[in-house]
């Protein structure tokens, strides 16, 4: 009985072994492809006349698919914020530094964050289908059989065209944030606009403002690398297209988080 | 006759799956020869080494001579313009109209001015019996009338070989019956060579000078028509009469 135990144990310390293993295999794969995909991106553009009326196409795009939901988002968020924010610093009596909490965390943080997930929800998994689906019906193997490269004409202009847009999304995202913020601190914590502003601008430098900015631009770069691999590396017809396209997001997502931290850490450190 | 494409001793892995083993074909300057085979067999692995998307482990494949996989990208995009393919779904862009479609490979290739490429489309639009259909957009065009617009994208550069693949898959007969009328115009007034991809047995004895069928990861049969239909082999026999059993199970 012990051994037929044992037996069945190890089996299944082997599967969870054998499952991770293909996890970690595949997860460095994934790296390998989105890098690979990145470092030719960067030779095409400057080996290839760039199309830049895509690239103006593109950006076109993700600011008319995003810029509603982004500003919505950093909306409430700023509601949010300064309202949890009255009422925690409300107990030390603070409350009058609201403006100041909420105009860091926004322009450093939230801001750059929360906007990039909704350009990895919306513009990546954009990305990955509309290219999921050039792969299945051959499209992709269209252009490169008339002697183009895709590269030139499908990633670059959409990696170009967010890497731009995320930062400008996130200027937008900041303003509306730190606004959303004011109505609550002039409603709950009795500051008055002017006070609130003032003590917006006086709290944040320049380079809270920059390294937001920057983080968004490499989040905006990382989100249409991925997608864009993902979409061009699908298979399996239609249901192909779905499972891409969750993976791109999915993906993008957990790189923007894990991102975020090194790239903060590097931020600080220069 | 001079050979304008070559397969010599190609091999062809996809992890563990050995597709083309020692694949011997030569295909001549204003030839048509069909390419059959059953599901699974090669036939797309064979078009995609032929345009230099796929490179083989062994053997070379020769374009006019040129080994395809020392070509670096320059090189491969210039012997692309000479190659002309329809697709199976006909692979147009749907974001473009018929007129953007057609002028894709020559913005590629080419400085043509906008009047000299309205006068292209216009004309490749109207050798494939379309014309006036430039601006539409490719959701509003019925299968037939794809493949032909297709048709149009493919001979847009004057190639010298152009590629079928399955050309009549999904058409109606008398949709069947126009693609194959155009591909016998096609090597009439262009004198191209013509490599059609089919399982339909009747669209490649029609259209057809030579056919060359995959099986054992090689071309195991070559031969012209009649040859075919003569075959001792029962393995083409029984994919001619459509008894061969196939990778489709």
């Amino acid at each position: 009985m012990a051994s037929s135990a044992d037996k069945i144990n190890s089996r299944l310390h082997l599967t969870f072994l054998e499952l991770t293993g293909r996890r970690i295999l595949s997860m460095l794969r994934i790296v390998g492809g989105v890098s690979s995909l990145a470092i030719n991106s960067v030779r095409v553009l400057f080996t290839y006349k760039l199309a830049g009326n895509e690239v103006v196409q593109q950006f076109v795009a993700i600011g008319n698919k995003s810029f509603s939901i982004v500003t919505l988002i950093s909306f409430f968020t700023g509601l949010v914020v300064a309202l949890q924010l009255s009422v925690g610093l409300g107990r030390f009596g603070l409350k009058l530094y609201v403006g100041t909490i909420v105009g860091l965390s926004i322009f450093r943080e939230l801001g750059p964050v929360l906007t990039s997930i909704m350009i990895a929800a919306r513009v990546g998994s954009g990305i990955a289908a509309e290219l999921g689906s050039m792969v299945v019906t051959e499209q992709v193997l269209a252009i490169e059989a008339m002697g183009a490269n895709p590269i030139q004409k499908l990633v670059l202009p959409r990696v170009i065209a967010t890497t731009v847009a995320a930062p400008i999304l996130t200027t937008m995202a900041n303003a509306v944030g730190v606004l959303g913020g004011m109505l609550i601190s002039v409603s709950e914590s009795g500051v008055t606009p002017k006070f609130y502003l003032d003590q917006v601008s006086k709290s944040l430098i320049l380079e809270d403002y920059t390294s937001g900015i920057i983080k968004a631009a490499f989040f905006g770069f990382f989100i249409s690398i991925i997608s864009c691999y993902e979409g061009l590396n699908t298979y399996g017809g239609t249901e192909g297209v779905g499972r891409q396209t969750t993976k791109a997001v999915v993906y993008s997502s957990i790189t923007i988080f894990v991102s975020d931290f090194f790239l903060t850490k590097l931020i600080l450190y220069f | 006759m001079k050979a304008i494409v070559e397969f010599k001793q190609i091999r062809k892995t996809f992890g563990d799956k050995v597709v083309l083993e020692g694949a011997d074909l030569a295909i001549y300057k204003g030839e048509t020869i069909t390419i059959i085979g059953g599901s699974g067999m090669g036939k797309s692995v064979f078009l995609k080494l032929l345009l230099g998307v796929f490179k083989p482990d062994l053997g070379d494949v020769l374009f006019d001579g040129q080994k395809i996989s020392d070509m670096g990208e320059r090189r491969l995009s210039r012997m692309r313009r000479r190659i002309g393919m329809l697709f199976q779904g006909a692979a147009l862009f749907d974001s473009l109209t018929v007129r953007e479609n057609i002028a894709y490979p020559l913005r590629e290739h080419f400085e043509y001015s906008e009047d000299e490429i309205s006068e292209i489309v216009r004309s490749k639009l109207e050798m494939v019996g379309l014309p006036g259909t430039e601006e539409m957009m490719p959701a509003d065009l019925s299968g037939g009338m794809k493949k032909r617009v297709g048709l149009a994208r493919a001979i847009a550069t004057d190639p010298d070989v152009i590629l079928y693949d399955e050309p009549t898959t999904g058409l109606d007969p008398a949709n069947t019956k126009r693609i194959c009328n155009l591909i016998l115009e096609m090597q009439k007034r262009l004198n191209v060579t013509s490599v059609v991809v089919t399982h339909d047995m009747d669209a490649a004895f029609s259209v057809t000078n030579r056919l060359a069928m995959l099986y054992d990861r090689k071309f195991g049969f070559v031969g012209t028509s009649d040859e075919a239909r003569s075959s001792k082999e029962p393995i083409v026999q029984n994919f001619i009469r459509g008894e061969m059993e196939t990778g489709d199970g």
